[in-house]
């Protein structure tokens, strides 16, 4: 496929994936403050760390209440990362490509993008819940619709690697910042706060439930070996690379070997959840862990643009024919 | 829906009679229409309006914001032509893209036309459209004009007319494959008991003509669309019909020269590229050749195409035969070539350019419409009888200083339709663009664009100044559409469903004594 078109499939997917986690990140948030009361206010300023942004944020906004935090990460046109900005330049990477699109995820992405924009014109904060329920909703549809419409093609995979490569990157933030905000009172553990605290953190990732069949109890430890090392839940990072790999390869015609730097670098960086314990992985510093995750993840996306978006000078792509 | 309040006005009524009964091909619908409760329609119409923004059906406003997109007006009251009566279109534009494809392969080739002084030669060579660039051309099958667009428009004495042809770009026709589908969404029932020809097997034709005209290649030609991008207006056209076909929507970017051929940069290194549907304009195509800052274009694409290695439709150059002032010999270019009448007939037409015609516009300027001869979207046209006499005075110093860039014809009082104004119908004037294919044979799509000038009064339909659309019905010949015996095939074996596996696979329960 082109190359400027597979440019669009991946980022198209991402940024519906960073609208759909922005959304849960909040409403996460909004129940969890429901259940803090009054120190709720503390709760705000990290959710802008979790995206990234806070430094812009600071400069903008100042301190982070709840309506700040709010219009940052829904509505503010000038945040590249808020759900409206997401879901324009998904839109937008959708429009450059809409000869590609089955019309039926065209139409439906179309009708997300509207609705987000219609809602970004009212006072939305009353009607959050909806709001953020729909962002969801519409995510889902949209990942529903590639799996049921599309075909297992090359399309198909560079959508499938933009989407678990972001979804990696979204969890490993909200674990890295939730956990470094939770440890502190890591001697509250098993108090009814710290349980309420550590579930919203499995919540943002919508792994509750299905911690509780295989892990039962909450415990710190095992909240970060679900969250990173588990192979059968979607949302985990080592899940989350995995498929990624599996699409890269296919994409650059390589099931088994490592030819390319890209799959190199992607394999490389799954094999890093393949052996770990949760313990050993704390024990040496979840953060600097994560943090060197997501230094080797950001190698990794730079690979990707380099083997198939970016715009090679002739000469170097020489000798010619590759299909006719 | 009242209807009795509905006037024609003496103009031609695409629905009534003068005397206000229902023509026959629209009785049906006629009826429907009267039957509805009151708002309905309305209510109809809203729904379309909504259907079109949720597809994203939309067109970029130029000078506005980058980006800025509208969903063009539909207008839910369908057009209908009768059977017999697009049959002699088809026939008509048959006759007339043939003619005028012959002329363009002349005009580039021996000029035999100009040396028999059927069309004078000043007037093709001082066409901006004639490119000197494609003197010698010889495009493969001899098609220069792949598709093309023409207007034409219902007289007052219920007979079409050529307005003019449009053979480089034409846009419109996704429009008509989506109004389709809308009022199949929105108003399904509106088309019961009526037999209308399809006109969703478009991008399917246009397929099969681009492979056709592909150069010479093992296995199946590789066509793709060239659009200047999603800042075009007619952008939405452009990804429509490449997604309707399941080819690459390409840019100038994306495509490249080597060793004598054309290639698309793909994630798997670079593919050969054998037919390009381009959209955009021919000095566009290559700053080499032509516009040295096109940035669309794609640098050495001419050389390739001389050689033959890669195909463009429409082939460069065909605009010197949509000229305007070309446009008013188009009679003795079909009797030229063909030994034929036309069989649609132009708009009588003054052109400028000859003294005694100049004179007569000059004098009779008051009752004429008057065009440049080289543009479109509806610009720079000016209506004599609703000219001020300052805007004639100026007109007259615009003809006189260039006479070759204008031609002139009597209003033609352009038929109407019922269109929905506000909570009722009022005629809006109306006319239709079928779209022709030239690949193997000559197609031509059996429908077209309708557009309508939605402001009261108002003759130009173009989207640019206030024009909308609607779907253009074509209603199937007798003997044409028999219905497929669909019930035979049905009689096969019931999907199983989940109550009967379950009770077939366990075993049936049996209520113990309590």
């Amino acid at each position: 496929m082109l190359s400027r078109v597979a440019d669009s499939v991946f980022w198209l997917s991402r940024y519906v994936e960073r609208a759909e986690n922005v959304a849960r990140f909040i409403e996460v948030n909004m129940h969890l403050s429901l259940d803090l009361g009054e120190s709720a206010s503390q709760q705000w300023g990290p959710l802008v760390n979790i995206t990234g942004d806070h430094e812009e944020f600071a400069k903008r906004y100042g301190e982070a209440t709840r309506e700040k935090v709010w219009q940052f990460l829904t509505f503010d046109r000038k945040n590249p990362n808020s759900i409206l900005s997401c879901l324009s330049a998904a839109r937008e990477n959708a429009r450059t490509i809409r000869g590609t699109l089955p019309s039926l995820l065209w139409e439906e992405l179309n009708k997300f993008y509207l609705y987000v924009r219609a809602a970004a014109t009212g006072d939305s904060f009353e009607n959050a819940p909806t709001f953020l329920e729909q962002v969801k909703l519409g995510s889902y549809l949209f990942v529903g619709l590639t799996e049921s419409v599309m075909s297992r093609n090359e399309a198909w995979h560079f959508s499938r690697l933009g989407r678990n490569i972001e979804r990696a990157d979204k969890t490993s933030r909200i674990l890295d910042v939730k956990y470094f905000i939770l440890l502190p009172t890591s001697h509250d553990v098993g108090t009814p706060l710290d349980v309420i605290q550590w579930a919203a953190l499995l919540k943002s990732a919508s792994a509750l439930e299905m911690y509780r069949q295989v892990r039962g109890r909450i415990t710190p430890v095992d909240v970060v070996e679900f969250l990173m090392l588990n192979t059968e839940f979607p949302r985990s990072i080592r899940s989350c690379l995995a498929r990624a790999e599996e699409s890269l390869r296919f994409i650059s015609g390589s099931p088994g070997g490592t030819t390319t730097p890209a799959v190199r670098m992607l394999s490389e960086l799954g094999s890093q959840f393949d052996f770990p314990q949760a313990g050993d992985i704390i024990q040496s510093g979840l953060h600097e862990f994560i943090d060197r995750f997501q230094a080797n993840l950001l190698a990794v996306d730079g690979a990707i643009f380099d083997a198939f978006f970016a715009k090679k000078p002739l000469a170097t792509t020489e000798p010619l024919p590759v299909g006719q | 829906m009242r209807l009795e309040t509905y006037q024609t006005d003496g103009f031609y009524d695409e629905m009534f009679e003068a005397d206000g009964a229902p023509r026959s091909r629209v009785r049906g619908l006629a009826s429907r229409l009267a039957g509805l409760s009151e708002g309905e329609l309305t209510q109809r119409q809203k729904a379309a309006d909504m259907t079109l923004l949720n597809m994203g059906i939309t067109f970029a406003v130029y000078g506005h914001e980058a980006g800025t997109e509208k969903v063009w007006p539909f207008d839910v009251v369908p057009r209908v032509v009768e059977g017999h009566e697009f049959a002699r279109i088809d026939k008509g534009l048959k006759q007339r893209i043939q003619a005028l494809n012959l002329f363009i392969a002349d005009v580039y080739g021996e000029a035999k036309i100009i040396r028999d002084k059927v069309v004078p030669a000043e007037l093709i060579y001082s066409a901006p459209c004639f490119l000197k660039q494609c003197v010698g051309l010889k495009p493969p099958g001899g098609v220069w004009c792949h598709v093309t667009g023409t207007d034409l428009v219902r007289h007052s004495d219920g007979k079409f007319y050529v307005l003019e042809d449009n053979l480089r770009c034409p846009s419109g026709v996704s429009y008509v494959i989506e109004n389709r589908e809308v009022m199949k969404r929105t108003y399904p029932q509106m088309f019961d008991g009526m037999r209308i020809q399809p006109v969703e097997d478009y991008p399917e034709k246009l397929l099969e003509t681009l492979q056709h005209v592909a150069p010479p290649a093992d296995g199946v030609p590789n066509v793709v669309v060239l659009t200047p991008g999603i800042y075009n207006s007619a952008y939405f056209e452009h990804s429509f019909l490449a997604q309707q076909m399941g080819v690459d929507l390409v840019e100038g970017s994306d495509l490249v020269i080597s060793g004598g051929f054309v290639w698309m940069r793909t994630t798997r290194g670079l593919k050969r590229v054998d037919v390009i549907y381009r959209r955009i304009d021919d000095t566009f195509l290559d700053p080499t050749r032509f516009r040295a800052d096109s940035m669309l274009g794609v640098p050495g694409l001419m050389e390739v195409y001389e050689n033959g290695n890669v195909t463009l439709a429409n082939a460069p150059g065909t605009g010197v035969a949509d000229d305007k002032a070309v446009y008013a010999y188009v009679p003795q270019i079909i009797k030229y070539y063909l030994q034929e009448e036309m069989i649609l007939p132009n708009v009588p037409t003054h052109v400028c350019w000859v003294d005694k015609e100049r004179d007569y516009v000059l004098e009779h300027l008051h009752e004429l419409v008057v065009k440049p001869t080289n543009e479109s979207g509806g610009y720079g046209i000016l209506i004599g009888p609703r000219a001020s006499a300052e805007e004639l005075a100026n007109y007259k110093e615009l003809i006189r200083a260039n006479p070759r860039n204008y031609i002139a014809q009597p209003v033609i009082a352009l038929s109407r339709v019922p269109t929905i104004v506000d909570d009722h119908l009022e005629g809006r004037h109306v006319d239709l663009r079928p779209y022709i294919l030239y690949g193997k044979d000559i197609f031509v799509l059996p429908g077209g664009l309708t557009r309508v000038a939605l402001r009261k009064g108002s003759l130009i339909v173009n989207s640019s100044q206030g024009g909308g659309s609607k779907d253009t019905w074509v209603l199937a010949e007798d003997g044409l559409n028999g219905s497929h015996d669909i019930a035979s095939k049905q009689a096969q074996t019931q999907s199983q469903s989940q109550s009967q596996s379950q009770t077939q696979s366990k075993p049936a329960f049996v209520a113990s004594g309590s």
